[in-house]
């Protein structure tokens, strides 16, 4: 069944697109991720123009991300006080994000540099999660082991909150920088973050793995519902029919990404997703170094 | 709309003082519909273009697009890395191309005349923007129209145009899912003694309407709210799912 897409200017099939967005879905509310990174190139693939795929599925990650926090907050999984802390930081970094992408874009090839150091850095953090994981699950699970960062510095930082939700009692400006530092990278790099924000919750900040994803989730509404009004503005690709058969798919698929994450230890969630951030990894750095099939591309073209 | 009109008129007009040696009689062509009208179902859809000729000869049908501009952009190799090194961008390049034709091209139409009237695809005149132009034009040319070949919007097949008895002609126009929407010109072209005698040149408007024209036309004139109303039907949706699997 072909449906015609009004702002991508497309016939695409209704079961495909459907198909696409249940399985992102069910990554975003088993990581806390949005899934932004694997669904540009779905669409893309179907032949999607990239500034409508990045808009409408913006859109998506909105409805997936509310259906995800949802069943992660009947399960009591949501730090709302962490979560809107975090969106602080996030809305402040992004907003400078943008303001420095321009600048930097003056500079010549400087995004590429960023976007090897993002490559590296996604590397590092993906390794040592994954070696941390399989060190706790070789341990005969001795039931689900938390991995806490503690230094002095952390603990002497002023502004001191409590998050009851996440069992601790920490200066309000870590998850608000982390927020910001994310928000920085986001806008760059123009990806949701989710995988960045994750490991930073659970190693950083130490909070409890089966909170950091519901409240990831949470703040990740607000990020993407941003980005869609954004680029409906500026660029007026956000396209309604296909984020509406996406979302049908993505809703559906976030609850069964919660259900199936609680089934799984911390540990074994950890693992997972430090496979994904590798995967993650692996993706970016293929489309730098792998010769292109053909070097020349079209670019987009703007219907004025 | 009228002001498209017109100017379709005017470019009717056009073609018509371009080819001095046409006589009514020697070339009469009419579509079947001057409308593509596209709704949520459409998929690609066929034109029929029929006609009379006034004696032998050939005939070609060439189908343009909207003129749009295009960017070509070329990837290099640098520290072992791949990125956008060079482009070069054509202000006017018909968004769709497509040729039909009742025999095969080479065997009746010499280069010279082909180019002339900008027949097959490596005839397009396509011009990059000055502050862009270089000596690998040529490259970038071939890579626009390779780019275009690859999704479907300059079909490389060359369509059929069939007789039927001695002068009455007739051939399916193909207009796929994703042609641009706007003001396409569908030429007709007698070919005779390796030269073009006759042309006719008609206009073919594909377009959105009912529910896809406005739901665009919404998004192009009331973008914030289109943003603010894609936010809520997101958030109602994750909302209804979660009270859903509650109950299931």
């Amino acid at each position: 069944m072909d449906i015609y897409l009004p702002i991508a200017e497309m016939a695409v099939n209704f079961f495909v697109i459907l198909g696409m967005g249940a399985l992102v879905g069910f990554f975003s509310g088993l990581f806390g991720v949005g899934g932004g990174f694997l669904m540009t190139p779905l669409l893309l693939l179907i032949g999607v123009p990239s500034p409508v795929a990045v808009a409408s599925q913006a859109n998506q990650i909105v409805a997936s991300s509310v259906s995800g926090v949802l069943a992660h907050w009947r399960r009591g999984n949501v730090d709302f006080k962490m979560g809107l802390v975090l969106l602080v930081g996030g809305l402040v970094g992004s907003s400078l994000g943008v303001w420095l992408f321009t600048l930097l874009r003056g500079l010549g090839h400087i995004d590429l540099v960023i976007r090897l150091s993002f490559v590296v850095f996604l590397g590092i953090v993906g390794l040592l999660m994954f070696l941390e994981s399989v060190k706790a699950l070789l341990k005969r699970r001795t039931r689900a082991s938390q991995p806490r960062l503690r230094r002095a510095w952390i603990d002497r930082m002023p502004l001191k909150m409590r998050f009851r939700r996440s069992r601790l009692y920490i200066s309000a400006l870590l998850p608000a920088g982390i927020g910001f530092l994310v928000g920085v990278l986001t806008a760059i790099m123009g990806v949701g973050g989710g995988f960045i924000m994750v490991p930073a919750m659970i190693y950083v900040l130490g909070m409890p793995t089966s909170v950091v994803i519901g409240t990831s989730l949470f703040q990740i509404i607000f990020v993407s519902a941003n980005v869609t009004v954004l680029l409906a503005v500026t660029n007026q690709t956000v396209d309604l029919l296909l984020a509406l058969l996406l979302l049908m798919g993505g809703v559906v698929g976030a609850q069964f990404g919660v259900r199936v994450g609680a089934y799984l230890n911390g540990d074994q969630l950890r693992g997972l997703l430090a496979v994904m951030v590798l995967g993650v990894a692996a993706k970016l750095s293929y489309d730098l170094i792998a010769t292109p099939v053909d070097l020349y591309a079209l670019g987009e073209t703007l219907s004025p | 709309m009228i002001v498209l009109r017109r100017l379709c008129c005017l470019v009717i007009l056009l073609a018509i003082v371009a080819v001095p040696r046409s006589t009514a009689a020697e070339l009469v062509a009419a579509l079947s519909n001057h409308l593509v009208a596209i709704t949520t179902g459409f998929t690609g859809t066929e034109v029929l273009l029929f006609g009379t000729t006034g004696g032998s000869g050939d005939v070609v049908v060439v189908i343009r697009g909207p003129e749009e501009p295009h960017v070509v952009r070329r990837k290099g190799r640098r520290l072992g890395i791949w990125l956008n090194e060079k482009e070069m961008r054509f202000e006017s390049v018909p968004a769709f191309y497509s040729v039909a034709a009742s025999s095969p091209l080479n065997e009746f139409l010499p280069d010279r005349v082909a180019a002339r009237h900008q027949i097959g695809v490596e005839n397009i005149r396509l011009m990059p923007a000055p502050d862009t132009a270089s000596d690998d034009i040529n490259d970038f040319r071939a890579a626009l129209i390779r780019n275009k070949q690859k999704i479907n919007l300059y079909p490389t097949k060359t369509a059929a145009v069939t007789f039927l008895g001695g002068r009455l002609f007739r051939t399916d126009m193909y207009i796929p899912a994703n042609a641009p929407v706007g003001n396409y010109t569908v030429g007709v072209y007698l070919v005779r003694d390796e030269d073009v005698v006759s042309a006719e040149i008609t206009p073919l408007i594909v377009s959105k309407v009912g529910f896809e024209a406005r739901l665009s036309d919404f998004a192009k004139r009331f973008s914030f709210a289109y943003g603010i109303l894609a936010i809520l039907i997101a958030t109602v949706a994750g909302w209804l799912a979660n009270l859903v699997f509650r109950r299931g």
